[in-house]
């Protein structure tokens, strides 16, 4: 599979009264035509800067002070804002955390769903009208034909999330991007809202980054993990080896701060909280949190390092120096389940 | 709809209540003025106060008095004026309203336009020097007082330049520019105010970037999703507009000559002519109260939301 | 599934000094967690914000050195501001030592410029710095009293303002129901009166004057701070560390003193700002339209009022009282303005 969109070393800057914050500090990744990549990190990791600057929606005191990003081999960083605004929209779309403060509340859901129809396909209004009720029927809302006019006040959560999902979808876009879609609706929703996205990315091939904090959506929807922290991507591989063989300290703390089935007592919390990204510190970020942090940790910053062809994780313990440490039990279970499923499928010869 | 109409209706009555107050509150409040409202009664022999009184209803007890004002209300009769050879104070009020309201027209339309104009420019340009030059406009529309601004007016442009009429009312547009200009500077202000800080809200919302991201350009984004919603609440601005507006209007047509409401209201004011006094008094309030009523109406067929919540009573 | 190949991926075997993969003790949690900056009371950090504002510093500044020019007024004035001295009657200013047309006592009626002092016979050592009214008094002093005139009644009508809006606010927002309800229908019929029309009745019934005008302003002034107050408290009231404190088993006396009002402290502060330049500002108004201050005492409005009379052959005497208002006024808005951003950036009017 072709890579649609490929991030190359980017690092963005906030001028703040403060300072410059680093708020990216060099992130490259691709995304593949069709896949879907989650993501996960903690609020203020730079999930949510990362998508923006593809969008070019970044507010007016970010600065982006390297990198590439290659949208179909365009660099979206050189792009006009003039030539941005034909791709918004048309061939990148993004779907809003709140659905109840994302829809303009004085305008009809039927014009705010023609509006990017009008504006990139260059419908007239009758057709944008037919394409726009298409969608609503397409998302799953019953009464299309009598919701078109109606006002964002007068939908539920979940129905306004599908709404936005239908704008988001109006041009079939290459790139869909999902910033914490769920985040904001009843877990029974959430699971509908998910569902949906899945279903329909299959009906229009459409690659979608999927940003969230939330480790249990991403086991439901991503083919693959990127986990962030403080403005980098420390691990990334297949939904599998970062669930089952995760490699860096702090993706073995965000699973076994998830709850599963086996949970039996307290739940652990990664002490600390993430560093202050006006200055951050020397070496590795997330040492000082880190229980397994080694003094190369306090002065080097560690390279991606290679666990497989798909999966590589940024932390000095994958370094052949390194000591052998003992990884808490909970993660221990997870690559012990991994060893067995992996040798299971070697042994019939399949892939992962 | 039941509902609205209910409602409505409320609003209507409150309306009339608080009218019949105040003009209660005016009409007791004139008898306790001291003085008289003869100008020169040195002149009058106590023969001819006595027949004075009798026209004017001065001799009956005041409840009398009280209850034939009110109902004279009723049919538009707002008395007699003691000056003015008794003309009705409908009638000399009547002959005022044009220019008043002419004037308070073009400042509101004027003021409120370009309020919006720079308002919105300076939102999409926050920090800019075109941003602290709407600031800079606003807090001075806000703090030189109307009849500062109107005197500079006039020096500038009638006295200095020669442009403009100094104080010559005729009626045509000319003569209408100062006057306009003067009363406009506080709604503009206002305005510019308002919209900016309701812009910068819009601009920053969801929905706004939402648009963003379908494609729409920044300016495209401030039309189509930005300025409606921050107009709406504009609306509310009407109403302590119209009290500036009376109260500038007092001093701007004393300062233009012009024969207006608000000149004959400073002249009655003067001369002790309560009949009149009470007749403006009740005239304004009766503009602020329905201009009140009228807002509440806008806003509820203009915003969806209210509009929307309050049909859903059904 | 591809290759990673973007990220610098290092080779396992890069050799390090041995020492470098020792295990430092400790995830240092607790220093991690100090927070460093030093913990502020709102009140506090509304000041060190409002101090980051230039404008607003500036007109508090500015507010203060008016203010003492005019309570000093007995003392600084350079004239009895009632003292008509018949022959200097309509000076223009003189200004010891300054020589620019306009501030050296001279005068242009016609064609030439004379030294209008010296026409009049004044002495070497007389100068009036603002020049002197048609009745020979000194601008100056007059503008010092007239200051103070409409300072204490913006003032005094801003404390009336206070005390009852606040109250009012506060019963009508914190017992709700229909005690509430029917505070908020008077002040819906009190709100349908132009505040323009009351004033100028009270003032009639009351006669002018420093108390009536004061009176007048009060009566009218408190009804948006009542408003203000009285939506604020609904939202604190809805609040949970007041439901907290109310479970806790709190008086309610205790609760609006030490929460409500600590809360609403901004709102009342910024209302109050407001307040003032309006008073100021109708009180001029007032006198402008000739029933304000009664002579011979004077206001700031009197005094343009009466420069205004006269202002196309003495501009200066309606110039220089109108600047100290709008002055006033500007620095009232700015620093009100300035108050507003520090308590609460997102507030709106």
């Amino acid at each position: 599979m072709s890579n649609i969109l490929e991030v190359k070393d980017l690092n963005i800057t906030f001028d703040t009264y403060a300072g410059k914050v680093q708020a990216i500090r060099g992130v490259s990744f691709d995304l593949k035509k069709g896949e879907t990549l989650a993501i996960v990190g903690e609020s203020g990791s730079g999930k949510s800067v990362t998508t923006r600057s593809i969008m070019q929606l970044l507010s007016l005191n970010a600065n982006i002070e390297e990198g590439q990003i290659l949208f179909n081999g365009q660099d979206l960083v050189q792009t006009s804002e003039k030539d941005m605004q034909k791709i918004r929209g048309k061939k990148i779309a993004m779907i809003f955390q709140d659905p109840m403060t994302s829809l303009n509340p004085t305008m009809t859901i039927g014009k705010q769903i023609a509006e990017p129809l009008r504006l990139h396909q260059k419908l007239n209004k009758d057709k944008a009208h037919d394409r726009a009720l298409e969608l609503l029927e397409l998302v799953g809302l019953p009464d299309a034909e009598k919701r078109m006019k109606q006002y964002p006040h007068q939908f539920s959560g979940g129905q306004r999330q599908r709404v936005v999902i239908a704008i988001a979808l109006a041009c079939n876009p290459d790139i869909l991007i999902a910033d914490e879609p769920t985040t904001a609706l009843d877990v029974t929703i959430q699971a509908q809202i998910l569902e949906l996205m899945k279903e329909l990315q299959e009906k229009i091939n459409t690659s979608i980054i999927f940003i969230t904090h939330d480790l249990g959506v991403v086991a439901n929807v991503a083919d693959r993990v990127a986990v962030m922290y403080a403005g980098k991507f420390v691990e990334v591989g297949s939904v599998d080896e970062v669930f089952y063989n995760p490699q860096h300290p702090y993706t073995w703390g965000l699973l076994a701060s998830m709850p599963t089935l086996e949970t039996s007592n307290s739940l652990y919390a990664i002490p600390g909280t993430p560093p202050d990204l006006l200055d951050p510190p020397k070496g590795d970020a997330f040492a000082p949190r880190n229980e397994f942090a080694m003094k190369i940790d306090t002065e080097l910053e560690p390279p991606m390092f290679k666990v497989s062809e798909t999966h590589y994780a940024a932390t000095w313990l994958l370094h052949e120096d390194a000591p052998a440490i003992d990884p808490p039990a909970e993660i221990k279970a997870r690559q012990k389940l991994y060893k067995e499923k992996y040798a299971a499928l070697h042994s019939k010869g399949g892939n992962l | 709809m039941k509902n609205y109409m209910k409602y409505f209706g409320m609003r209507v009555f409150y309306m009339l209540l608080t009218l019949f107050l105040i003009a209660s509150i005016t009409f007791f409040l004139m008898k306790l003025l001291p003085g008289t409202p003869y100008t020169n009664q040195e002149k009058l022999s106590a023969e001819q106060i006595l027949i004075m009184n009798e026209q004017y209803g001065l001799n009956d007890p005041v409840p009398v008095q009280y209850l034939s004002y009110i109902g004279g209300l009723f049919v538009g009769d707002l008395g007699t004026s003691f000056q003015f050879d008794n003309t009705p104070v409908s009638q000399l009020l009547s002959t005022r309203v044009g220019p008043s309201l002419q004037i308070g027209f073009q400042a509101v339309v004027l003021g409120t336009f370009f309020g919006i104009v720079l308002g919105v420019i300076s939102a999409m340009k926050q920090n800019t020097w075109i941003d602290t030059l709407s600031t800079l406009t606003a807090i001075l529309g806000r703090s030189i007082p109307n009849f500062v601004f109107a005197v500079l007016l006039q020096l500038l442009f009638a006295v200095q330049l020669g442009w403009l009429p100094i104080a010559l009312w005729d009626g045509g547009f000319k003569s209408s520019i100062l006057p306009t200009l003067a009363l406009a500077i506080a709604p503009l202000a206002d305005s510019a105010r308002f919209i900016r800080t309701e812009m910068v809200d819009v601009l920053g919302s969801d929905y706004v970037e939402l648009a963003r991201a379908k494609g729409l350009s920044r300016w495209g984004v401030a039309f189509k999703h930005g300025v409606r919603n921050a107009l709406i609440p504009l609306i509310t601005l009407l109403g302590p507009m119209a009290v500036a507006l009376m109260t500038g209007s007092l001093v701007v047509e004393n300062i233009y000559a012009i024969p207006g409401i608000g000149e004959q209201f400073v002249k009655s004011i003067t001369t002790n002519d309560y009949p009149t006094i009470m007749g403006v008094t009740i005239l304004y309030s009766a503009m602020l109260v329905f201009i009140i009523l009228v807002v509440d109406i806008l806003y509820g067929i203009i915003d969806p939301r209210i509009r929307v919540s309050s049909e859903g009573g059904n | 599934m591809g290759t990673q190949d973007n990220n610098p991926v290092v080779d396992q075997k890069n050799k390090f000094s041995s020492d470098m993969f020792e295990r430092v003790s400790g995830s240092a949690t607790e220093d991690n967690e100090k927070i460093s900056a030093p913990s502020l009371s709102f009140l506090q950090d509304s000041w060190r914000r409002l101090k980051k504002n230039k404008a607003a510093v500036v007109s508090l500044v500015i507010i203060c050195i008016i203010v003492l020019l005019a309570f000093a007024a007995p003392i600084i004035a350079p004239h009895s501001p009632e003292a008509q001295i018949t022959e200097h009657s309509s000076l223009p200013p003189k200004v010891p030592g300054i020589d620019i047309n306009g501030l050296n006592g001279t005068a242009k009626p016609g064609v030439e410029r004379i030294d209008k002092y010296a026409q009049v016979n004044a002495g070497d050592d007389v100068y009036y710095l603002l020049g002197t009214d048609s009745l020979g008094r000194d601008l100056l002093s007059r503008i010092l009293y007239g200051t103070r005139v409409s300072l204490i009644i913006a003032f005094v009508a801003a404390l009336f303002d206070l005390t009852i809006g606040v109250t009012y606010g506060l019963i009508s927002g914190w017992t709700g129901g229909r005690i509430d309800n029917v505070m908020q229908r008077i002040l819906e019929i009190l709100s349908g009166v132009p505040n323009l029309v009351v004033v100028i009745l009270m003032i009639l019934v009351l006669d002018p004057g420093i108390t009536s005008i004061i009176i007048a302003l009060a009566i009218t002034g408190w009804i948006p701070m009542a408003r203000i107050v009285r939506a604020q408290t609904l939202k604190l009231k809805n609040q949970e560390y007041i439901l907290a404190a109310q479970t806790l088993g709190e008086s309610p006396w205790k609760i609006a003193t030490k929460h409500l009002i600590s809360n609403l402290s901004g709102v009342i502060i910024i209302q109050t700002m407001f307040s003032i330049p309006a008073a100021i500002f109708f009180e001029a108004f007032l006198s402008f339209i000739g029933i304000g201050i009664p002579a011979p005492l004077a206001s700031l409005g009197t005094l343009i009022s009466d420069g205004y009379k006269t202002f196309r052959f003495l501009p200066h005497l309606m110039w220089y009282p109108a600047g100290v208002l709008c002055i006033l006024m500007i620095s009232f808005n700015l620093l009100a303005d300035g108050l507003r951003d520090a308590f609460d950036p997102k507030m709106k009017d």
